[in-house]
């Protein structure tokens, strides 16, 4: 099983240290620590185990220590800064594992590009030496390249002329989109092996500055300085400090603090249970911040974090996410109100939701949400059930329950906060052709809806009483799994990104499923593929036939 | 230096056997090369002797036997030839992939980068000696030694010329670029320095300059043997052409050596020092004490060694498999040449410990390379032990064991003895001063460094050689400082 826990005490590949507000995020990658046998991680090559920290360093930084305003990603190694996906392991990986990897690290990356623009926490990175592949791609994540100018040192990324593969995490897109590399000299740096050093990859907008050797320190140290100067965040607040993740893995359940799952290995679905806060909000951000990773909106996020990534990668068969929640509505509004509140650390809440949700939004899986007497999908709760690919509503109460009748409530949360990857709300991704029906949505904020309300509003995709409620949600879930999962995974993909187009869903839609496709291949896979003979002295042998 | 390039007369100025006054894109591509050359020469060059008569060899055809005419030159005028060696009719490419298949003329583009990539690293070595020797000459124990040092060093430069040559003319606006960036880098630069560590390192002294040309340009010949294997044929001719040089740069470390060992001898039986450990006295004499050899050979080995790379290495593999770069002494080997199925024993490290592992022979191919430079080298201290055994001094030279005191490869990160233990890193400390150069060593080193200039004259520390230069006599003037 993987596991996504962890903590500074345990990094064996990473080293994470703070100078008032520079942060230094230094990559020492233990060659013999990699999360599966048959490689070692030479070079500052990395694995998911790699990622696994690096993912727990961003997110710790953010939260943890307020009064970082500048990150300096580094190397330890003096030659090379970082040498990409370890293709060792690629190679011996199955097709799922490559995929997910791929998907988490985007992630990662991502949440790196996000701090800078949003957190006010600016990533620069330091290229010390040679940066290949996934070490390119490390660096495009950061707002500023500065790059040794040694006459030796490059960026590349050699995926095609050396691997067969294509950049996986990001790198075409954002030679392209990010830093608007013409593309023909995209072209030409995506072809070859050797990359780019100096002044050209400077005048090809590859990196941001060039510093000689002995200067390198000193530019690092001044660009850093400059960039924190550009921060809105405190210089002196405390952080809240993560404490070890609860969580209690079952035969055939997960119970987090604020999240439970059941797993149905018949039916191939798990369940997610989402629990509304125990208690009302705090009378102030103050106090919320007192009850550190306690705060409900806090710690739900981390539990639902972890839940998805522990589902996706160590649950492949469960095919079918059923999301429900349970818990009382009316106190998240309470919860809201501070989140809204201009503060560093709700604005860090925020974006955690963000991102948690747009892990979702990117997950292989059938998403329906079931919403029932007793449950709390309410402003914040409410994203879940516009993540779903289906949503279904019970109409009234179960019989011989007197648990009032469900209810869906809007709230500013649904209208701007916590948009998709596409730039949209998810209200705005689901209206898409109908922004009346955004502006009328909005209009019901605060107000409780029934089912027969939500369905009129289009917020749900049916109601049923409880009558048909069993039966219809049997069949439907039955007739989900019966369909190929490679299908489902495409056109789930393909439906939920509505409209237009950003880096993002460039990144998580056309540079993913190509590599995806490429990955099957026998030119990258098969037994004379590029892959698979990386490291064996002999060449692949392609099927020079186009597709 | 524009109104100049038209009045060059290229092939008068440039020996070569590549009919250079008919290839209008590579002499176009030297007219603008060659100026920065000169200023790199004079810049980086032997300091202080640019307007020095020196006899000097220079190459002026391939003919084994007459390839090269001897007079005196002023350096900066020195006549940079661009020769190949013979082609040989017929000839296929020798192992790899494309076995059997005739060798080729041009690049194949499938493996211009990793052509390129090789050319460049051993293009960067050869200036990188010249200049960690540029002060060299200052300190020079005789007129013969300065020219053997000025001769390795105009060489290297030829052989830059060489790979210039290559890059110039198969790899296109790439090639020109790199061809300038090897005048770009320089040895121990705090920004750009050379590409390999040992090519960054200082040669502060004539022990030195003796190891490095013993030791390291002994990596270079080894690594122009396994290029001139290659199925590309033009770096082939190449490389076999720059080795009939390479040797006498072999010869001048070798030979340095010896006459340094024979003399510390003699100087220690006229004296009656029997005790070859017995720095304190030895060293009253004015001569180089063994153990000091000893502990500069220990240096100079495993510097050297680190240049052969990772001893199992997936890119030497696709070196090999491609066709590009081969083992030494190829096709004397009696295998397939393609080693899929074949093993090599290598030393590597497992659980802390050195043991051999039996591993694919294609990602062996550095390792292998290695083991033969080893066997190499041996001949040459086996030789000076036989010096030492003669004049009656008991004491061994002996070559460390190739896991001391290594920064790349296997061996980096283990502390591990002369004699092959591995040991902790105090031992290894507490031992430092017995296995390697001392703070006293370079201090006493530094003060035996001073030149002599007369003609037939040797410094305390250095035999005279038993014949002269191109047959020349003891008192000949080697170098004409007077002039």
């Amino acid at each position: 099983m993987i596991d996504f826990r962890t903590s500074p005490d345990q990094y064996r590949h990473w080293r994470l240290t703070t100078d008032g507000p520079v942060a230094h995020v230094t990559m020492a990658v233990n060659e013999n620590a990699g999360l599966f046998d048959g490689y070692q991680l030479k070079m500052n090559s990395y694995d998911l185990g790699v990622d696994i920290e690096l993912n727990d360093v961003v997110q710790r930084l953010r939260f943890e220590h307020p009064e970082v305003k500048a990150v300096v990603l580094a190397s330890a190694n003096e030659k090379i800064f970082c040498a990409g996906a370890n293709i060792r392991m690629l190679g011996g990986a199955s097709h799922g594992h490559k995929v997910n990897f791929c998907k988490f690290t985007n992630e990662t990356r991502n949440a790196i590009e996000e701090a800078s623009a949003e957190s006010g926490q600016i990533w620069m990175c330091a290229v010390n030496g040679t940066a290949a592949g996934g070490g390119y791609e490390l660096a495009l994540a950061t707002d500023h390249i500065l790059l040794i100018d040694d006459g030796t040192t490059t960026v590349s990324l050699p995926e095609v002329s050396l691997l067969a593969v294509l950049p996986g995490t990001g790198g075409l897109t954002r030679v392209t989109d990010k830093r608007k590399v013409r593309r023909d000299r995209a072209d030409i740096f995506c072809s070859m092996e050797d990359g780019v050093r100096g002044q050209r990859a400077l005048d090809w907008r590859l990196v941001d500055e060039l510093a000689p050797a002995s200067q390198f320190d000193q530019a690092v140290t001044a660009r850093a300085q400059e960039l924190a100067r550009r921060s809105d965040r405190p210089d002196n607040a405390n952080g809240v400090l993560f404490s070890p993740l609860d969580r209690e893995i079952g035969e055939h359940s997960i119970h987090y603090r604020h999240l439970s799952v059941e797993l149905d290995s018949s039916r191939r679905t798990a369940t997610l249970i989402v629990h509304g806060p125990q208690q009302d909000a705090p009378a102030s951000v103050a106090d919320a911040q007192a009850q550190g990773d306690s705060f409900w909106p806090l710690a739900l996020a981390r539990d639902l974090d972890d839940a998805i990534l522990h589902l996706r990668l160590n649950q492949p068969e469960m095919g079918t996410w059923l999301i429900k929640s349970q818990g009382d509505g009316p106190r998240i509004a309470g919860y809201e109100s501070l989140l809204e509140q201009e503060h560093w650390l709700m604005r860090e809440i925020r974006l955690f939701w963000k991102r948690t949700l747009k892990r979702l939004d990117v997950t292989s899986r059938t998403l329906f949400a079931l919403i029932e007497p007793g449950s709390c999908f309410s402003g914040l709760l409410a994203e879940l059930v516009f993540c779903a690919d289906r949503s279904f509503m019970l109409d009234g109460q179960w019989e011989q329950d007197d648990t009032p009748a469900a209810e869906l409530q809007l709230s500013a949360m649904n209208f701007g906060a916590l948009p998709m990857s596409n730039g949209l709300t998810r209200l705005e991704t689901r209206f898409y052709g109908e922004p009346q029906s955004v502006e009328q949505a909005r209009e019901q904020q605060g107000q409780p809806l029934d089912a027969m309300a939500a369905l009129r509003g289009g917020l749900i995709t049916e109601a049923y009483d409880d009558i048909d409620w069993d039966e219809e949600l049997r069949l439907l879930i039955e007739e989900r799994s019966s369909f190929s999962p490679d299908a489902l995974i495409g056109m789930e993909a393909n439906l939920r990104f509505t409209g237009p187009e950003t880096m993002e869903t460039r990144i998580f839609g056309r540079l993913t499923a190509w590599q995806n496709w490429i990955f099957q291949r026998p030119n990258a896979v098969g037994r004379q593929g590029a892959l698979q003979l990386y490291g064996s002295g002999s060449r692949p042998t392609y099927n020079f036939e186009r597709i | 230096m524009t109104a100049l390039k038209q009045e060059v007369n290229y092939d008068d100025l440039i020996p070569n056997n590549v009919n250079l006054s008919e290839d209008r894109r590579l002499r176009k591509a030297l007219e603008a090369w060659h100026p920065g050359f000169i200023d790199w020469w004079k810049d980086m060059g032997p300091d202080g002797f640019q307007d020095t008569p020196v006899y000097l060899r220079t190459a002026i055809g391939v003919d084994p036997k007459g390839w090269a005419e001897f007079g005196y030159v002023n350096m900066p005028e020195y006549r940079w030839g661009i020769l190949l060696a013979p082609a040989e009719e017929g000839r296929t490419i020798p192992f790899g992939k494309h076995k059997g298949e005739p060798v080729w003329q041009e690049v194949p583009g499938e493996y211009r980068a990793m052509l390129r990539r090789l050319v460049v690293i051993q293009g960067d070595t050869e200036p990188a000696s010249v200049e960690q020797q540029r002060h060299l000459g200052k300190t020079a124990p005789s007129l013969y030694d300065l020219r053997n040092l000025f001769q390795v060093n105009v060489e290297e430069g030829r052989h830059l010329w060489a790979m210039v040559y290559l890059l110039h003319k198969y790899f296109g606006k790439d090639g020109r670029e790199e061809a300038e960036n090897l005048l770009k880098r320089t040895s121990g630069d705090k920004d750009k320095p050379r590409m390999l560590g040992a090519f960054n390192e200082e040669t502060p002294d004539w022990l030195s300059f003796f190891m490095f040309t013993f030791f390291t340009d002994r990596d270079g010949k080894m690594q122009l043997e396994s290029l001139a294997q290659s199925g590309f044929d033009p770096l082939s001719r190449t490389c076999r052409f720059m080795l009939t040089e390479e040797a006498h740069h072999m010869f001048v470390g070798e030979s340095g050596i010896s006459r340094i060992i024979q003399r510390t001898c003699e100087a220690m039986n006229e004296a009656g020092i029997t005790d070859p450990t017995d720095v304190e006295a030895v060293r009253k004499l004015g001569v180089m004490d063994l153990p000091m050899i000893q502990r500069k050979m220990n240096f100079h080995l495993a510097v050297t060694l680190d240049l052969f790379g990772n001893e199992v290495s997936t890119n030497a593999a696709s070196a090999y498999e491609a066709g590009i770069k081969g083992r030494y002494q190829e096709t004397r080997i009696d295998d397939d040449h393609q080693l899929h199925n074949d093993t090599y024993a290598v030393l590597k490290v497992v659980d802390g410990e050195l043991k051999m592992v039996e591993e694919t022979a294609l990602n062996a191919i550095n390792a292998r390379l290695r083991d033969d430079y080893v066997k190499d080298a041996d001949g040459g201290v086996k030789r000076w032990n036989k010096l030492i055994k003669k004049a009656g001094v008991d004491y061994e030279l002996s070559l460390p064991h190739i896991a001391f005191n290594r920064q790349i490869g296997e061996f980096s990160g283990l502390f591990v003895s002369p004699d092959g233990e591995v040991i902790d890193q105090a031992t290894f400390e507490a031992n430092r001063d017995n296995w390697l150069p001392t703070a006293s060593d370079l201090a006493y080193l530094d003060s035996l460094m001073v030149a002599v200039t007369e003609p037939g004259e040797y410094a305390s520390w250095i035999a005279p050689p038993k014949v002269g230069i191109d047959n020349k006599p003891g008192d000949f003037e080697y170098v004409r400082l007077a002039g």
